[in-house]
């Protein structure tokens, strides 16, 4: 039954990324197009790419979807720009003109360079350090980034979405119908598979809130980064270091006598392997998480580094036997990427259940 | 490391840990809280019917196995009852040709009783008559032979005679 269920989820998902996929290429040959006519070389084509997976992978300060190189134009829309420099600065992203000019705010300038917003004079001078790092001062930058635009929007996507479940509930008297009837088995799924093995009878209850919301933030966020509008999320280290961060908030906040006893003193090894043991659990504590967090951008990150080189790579070819060959590469790609957006999904609410267990848990033995 | 920490923004943090915390505390409040309780209240409810159904079934069977009991009991006490009764027509045939015989030999001798005494009556009373009948006669001769004194002389004579006798 699960299996079917995941099966019917994946074709859903693939359809629907088929199709937006293509859309994606569609646009993505107009403008490459537009390039080869006027730059040939493919070197340069190969540096343009590299470049676009490089923007893409990075938050923007605009929500563009996409962008006529040719002409300059980029179409989408503006996002607010929030700093904290000497006092609270808002002003609209369209005034870095997508980093080309520089933004006057009460006297203040800032410039947008390779995604960060650096303070600097009125010509936009940036400085260089040693290695070739920009030295001049960053503002604490609080924007609403695409990312955070993005954010807003999925949660009340899945506010919408997850309350009408519930309402569906009430209307048919506790029986599932509709999202309810479909979402259901996840549910259930993170219930009976995840929470109750990893935590136990006991103490599961009051971690469902959290490992479903988080199953389901991840698992439609990897969803959302593999359809064309160019939205990465997940593969944002600031995003998975703040999941990670609940995580291991959680985890030390739940943890029981038996669970720092583990930890500063290992019951039931000799006294010298106690005091070596608790520097090294005590390293182990940090590092569950850290693994959380690295896993689940690599994974993202990396994932969608492949699939734009793939795409990117039918443009290079640019002849029938090479680029088709990519198209399938990537097709074939896009198929385990709705896997692994299911997958990562899985192991990080997998293994936050798990270290919730390991917290709460009751020795009676040893 | 270095990709990483340079790739890491703050403001991208804040937002995401106080949208992702708000998330979750709606998503709690609407959502989870009804949704996992709607999911209980049922499995909780299927759990007590199938329970329930199969305290039925139970009762069911203790029902069938109590009837059965009951069958089979009145099946012997009906056995019992005809086997009684049977004795007791035959006990009781056996009285009344007792008591009928009784009643006979009874009515048989009271009978014969009875015709004794009448025989007997009948003979007194045929003794009687026929005593008074010889009066009669005799009466009728000694009045006839008496008609003369001496003759009733001699008759008192004779009798007298006779109680002397006797």
């Amino acid at each position: 039954m699960r299996i079917k269920l995941f099966y019917i989820l994946t074709l859903v998902f693939f359809g629907f990324n088929m199709f937006a996929q293509e859309h994606g290429e569609h646009q993505k040959e107009h403008m490459n197009i537009y390039e080869e006519e006027h730059t040939p070389e493919a070197l340069k084509l190969k540096d343009k790419i590299k470049e676009d997976i490089q923007h893409h992978l990075k938050d923007s300060h605009d929500f563009v979807l996409f962008s006529d190189t040719q002409k300059g134009k980029h179409y989408g829309i503006p996002l607010p720009v929030i700093l904290w420099d000497n006092g609270l600065k808002i002003f609209s992203s369209s005034r870095f003109h997508h980093g080309e000019e520089v933004a006057e705010v009460n006297g203040s300038f800032y410039k947008l360079y390779h995604g960060k917003i650096y303070k600097t004079d009125a010509k936009g001078t940036i400085n260089y350090d040693d290695h070739h790092h920009p030295a001049n001062a960053k503002p604490l930058d609080f924007s609403i980034t695409k990312s955070v635009f993005s954010i807003i929007l999925m949660a009340l996507f899945m506010l919408w979405f997850f309350s009408s479940m519930a309402k569906s509930y009430k209307k048919h008297d506790g029986v599932p119908k509709g999202i309810a009837a479909f979402m259901e088995p996840i549910v259930l799924f993170i219930r009976d598979d995840i929470a109750i093995p990893n935590i136990g009878e006991k103490h599961y209850a009051k971690y469902m809130n959290y490992l479903l919301t988080i199953f389901f933030f991840i698992w439609f966020f990897n969803m959302l980064g593999l359809f064309p509008l160019g939205i990465n999320v997940t593969g944002n280290i600031a995003i998975t270091f703040a999941l990670a961060l609940l995580t291991f908030i959680i985890t030390q906040f739940s943890g029981n006598k038996n669970y720092w006893k583990h930890i500063f003193w290992m019951p039931g090894v000799p006294w010298p392997m106690k005091i070596i043991l608790a520097p090294i659990e005590l390293l182990g504590v940090f590092i569950k998480p850290f693994a959380l967090l690295i896993r689940l951008y690599a994974n993202i990150s990396a994932g969608h580094i492949v699939l734009m080189s793939l795409i990117g790579l039918m443009f290079v070819f640019n002849n029938w036997l090479g680029s088709s060959l990519s198209f399938f590469l990537a097709f074939a790609i896009s198929m385990i990427e709705i896997l692994v957006a299911l997958l990562q999904a899985y192991i990080f609410t997998m293994l936050s259940a798990l270290y919730f267990g390991f917290a709460v848990e009751e020795h009676d033995d040893h | 490391m270095e990709k990483l920490i340079n790739d890491f923004s703050f403001g991208l943090f804040f937002w995401q840990t106080l949208l992702f915390l708000l998330l979750l505390f709606l998503l709690k409040k609407y959502a989870w809280k009804p949704i996992l309780n709607a999911i209980k209240d049922r499995e909780d409810g299927i759990k007590n019917a199938l329970e329930s159904a199969k305290e039925a079934r139970k009762e069911m069977q203790n029902l069938t196995a109590d009837n059965e009991r009951i069958l089979k009991e009145a099946r012997t006490q009906r056995e019992e009852i005809l086997k009684e009764a049977r004795s007791m027509k035959a006990n009781m045939i056996e009285e009344t040709k007792e008591e009928v015989k009784m009643i006979r030999e009874d009515l048989m001798a009271k009978t014969k009783e009875e015709i004794a005494n009448e025989k007997q009556a009948a003979i007194a009373d045929l003794k009687n008559q026929v005593a008074d009948l010889s009066i009669d006669i005799a009466e009728k001769i000694v009045k006839g032979q008496l008609d003369a004194k001496d003759k009733q002389v001699k008759l008192i004579e004779s009798m007298l005679k006779d109680v002397k006798l006797n």
